[in-house]
């Protein structure tokens, strides 16, 4: 991850040579340390992914290694992929109308003056101070009198709500990045101000539509609290919902196999989407930290 | 990606642009690009916390909705709840716990891995990796870890005859684990951005002056990584005072109800059982003012800090 400049390498590096052998003995035990820390975090997901298709009593892996765990996760309930599916409709839900509102929302409050702006501004970042069980409960009233109780898409509304503070902060900073001279230009070509956004601006903020988007579809992949308060009905769960339930088998067995399976699955996506995309999803945190 | 952070900085400096409103344009059309924003802001979330404030001031059962006003009966109930006060006084502790573990374990992970090189790449991604998951995903995953029968640590527990859910500490210890394991290489990022922030000279001439390590930690890279200090002190007791899935998936909320926090205790009043939201739209209320009060305070403490 050389995503992160750093000038500092450089001097420290010059200031202290020492002996190669010298050098070894300092350095190892910094290796032994940090690669036992490196292992500590990664054990975790290490232990899990291989317990997951290890043989173990009780569980549907009962001998030798194979994928029997994924095969009881596959048939629960409704199976996974009515599961998967909610999950995925959600989550590319939530990241489009996150991108369509904040995409919309941050043009305007970079390159327009009008009233109430500062207002709907602060009132956007305002959603970060209060607390999710909060909003949740009566959300959980308004829903049902708008007829989106138990409905997936409801989900995905509460969930776009939670994603403008950052969402529209970072779409305001990156239009704010792009110089005026290219408006401007566009402008004078006959442009009108949807096609100069459509045309023009949208390819320069690409990299922060990319950071919406990632952080959109992991708050909505993983979220736990709007569908367990939102969602009554079991064929509406969204996965992990599901795999926390079918921890619990009859007479309060849990099935650790199918568990590991479904932490597995649930934890693929985020992973992968973490390791091609790492570059953004650190440029995220850091403009929230630099903003505050 | 050598640029963005100078980038964003360009960006973050000019961000509520006042110096270049003079060239902001004055359209009909910016509330109308604005409009989806202001449609989701005013109804998902103007208008859920008015609702909250008039819940918690009705009788408001889940099944059958409002039945009118009962002010202020249900804050009494709320808080003479039987478990209200343990909530609290377990909520606020385990906020103490998890926000010094992971300032402290962040800034060490952050000074740790601060000049780049392929190995401490490595490390970054391996402390980040685990942020990238989520919060219940991560409590599934450390529920089968944890477990006496399952876990890869059973056998050495059940010799050890400790359990590490079976009681009120080591649960509450427990979790707080996967808490550390889950946030510390986030609070690491947010530590980084501070550190690179504080200008190499100052450092230079520090050493130059004779100044230890030590030293130059204690009087140098600690005053000047003060706001970065701040924010995620605050992020940190604002995630932690909400705490819910951990200990829900984890726990919940046991031993004996020992670790039941004040975004649980809700989520009981709410939909387990009692089924009242006029008390859990109190409780919600209380939880709110009692979060903005304690923010209002730590930036207070940071800032006077600041000026001696």
């Amino acid at each position: 991850m050389s995503t992160l400049t750093d000038t500092r390498a450089s001097t420290s590096g010059a200031r202290r040579r020492r002996s190669p052998f010298a050098q070894a003995a300092v350095r190892t035990p910094y290796y032994v340390f940090t690669g036992g820390l490196a292992i500590l975090f990664l054990f975790p997901l290490v232990w899990t992914s291989v317990a997951s298709v290890s043989p173990r009593a009780g569980t549907a892996q009962a001998s030798g290694y194979g994928f029997a765990n994924y095969v009881t996760l596959a048939n629960y309930q409704a199976g996974i992929w009515v599961y998967l599916f909610n999950s995925t409709f959600v989550s590319l839900l939530t990241v489009l109308l996150t991108l369509i509102v904040t995409t919309l929302g941050g043009y305007a409050f970079a390159r327009f003056r009008f009233p109430g702006k500062d207002l709907l501004f602060m009132g956007t970042l305002a959603i970060l101070m209060v607390p999710y069980a909060t909003l949740l409960i009566p959300l959980y009233v308004l829903l049902n009198r708008v007829g989106l109780q138990n409905s997936l898409v409801g989900v995905a509304l509460v969930l776009t709500m939670f994603q403008l503070p950052f969402s529209t902060f970072m779409m305001r900073i990156s239009f704010e990045a792009v110089p005026r001279e290219l408006d401007e230009a566009a402008l004078v070509d006959g442009c009108s101000s949807f096609s100069l956004l459509w045309r023009v601006l949208l390819p320069a903020v690409k990299p922060g539509l990319i950071t919406v988007g990632l952080f959109a579809f992991l708050a909505a992949w993983n979220d736990f609290m709007a569908p367990l308060i939102l969602i009554n009905d079991s064929n509406r769960m969204t996965l992990p919902l599901a795999v926390s339930n079918l921890r619990v088998q009859v007479q309060g067995v849990v099935d650790y196999g199918a568990t590991e399976a479904g932490v597995v699955i649930l934890a693929l996506p985020c992973t992968i989407l973490f390791l091609l995309l790492q570059r953004h999803y650190v440029r995220g945190f850091m403009s929230g930290a630099l903003k505050g | 990606m050598t640029t963005a952070p100078s980038a964003i900085a360009r960006a973050g400096r000019s961000a509520p642009g006042q110096k270049s409103a003079a060239r902001q344009k004055r359209s009909w059309k910016g509330p109308l690009y604005a409009l989806p924003n202001l449609v989701f802001v005013v109804g998902l979330f103007v208008l859920p916390l008015l609702l909250v404030l008039q819940m918690s001031a009705s009788k408001w059962p889940l099944l059958s909705g409002n039945k009118g006003w009962n002010f202020p009966q249900n804050y009494v109930r709320a808080v003479t709840h039987r478990l209200f006060a343990d909530s609290v006084v377990f909520t606020l502790k385990y906020t103490v716990l998890a926000t010094v573990l992971l300032i402290g374990i962040g800034l060490g992970l952050g000074l740790l891995v601060q000049e780049s090189s392929r190995w401490k790449g490595f490390l970054r991604t391996s402390f980040l990796l685990p942020s990238a998951l989520g919060l219940a995903s991560a409590s599934l995953l450390f529920y089968v870890l944890y477990s006496p029968i399952a876990g890869p640590f059973a056998d050495v527990m059940q010799r050890l005859g400790i359990s590490f859910l079976g009681t009120p500490t080591t649960a509450l210890v427990s979790t707080t684990f996967l808490i550390v394991w889950r946030y510390a290489g986030f609070y690491m990022l947010l530590m980084l951005v501070g550190l690179q922030g504080i200008p190499v000279d100052v450092f230079e001439s520090a050493r130059v002056d004779g100044a230890s390590r030590g030293q130059v930690f204690r009087y140098i890279t600690l005053p000047l990584l003060r706001p970065t200090l701040a924010l995620t002190t605050v992020m940190c007791v604002t995630g932690s005072l909400l705490a819910f899935e951990q200990f829900y998936i984890l726990t919940k909320g046991g031993p004996d109800n020992s670790t039941i926090t004040v975004v649980q205790l809700i989520y009981l009043v709410a939909f387990q059982g009692q089924n009242d939201l006029g008390v859990a739209g109190a409780l919600s209320v209380i939880t709110l003012l009692a979060l903005v009060l304690i923010n209002v305070l730590q930036l207070r403490a940071f800032n006077t800090g600041r000026d001696e």
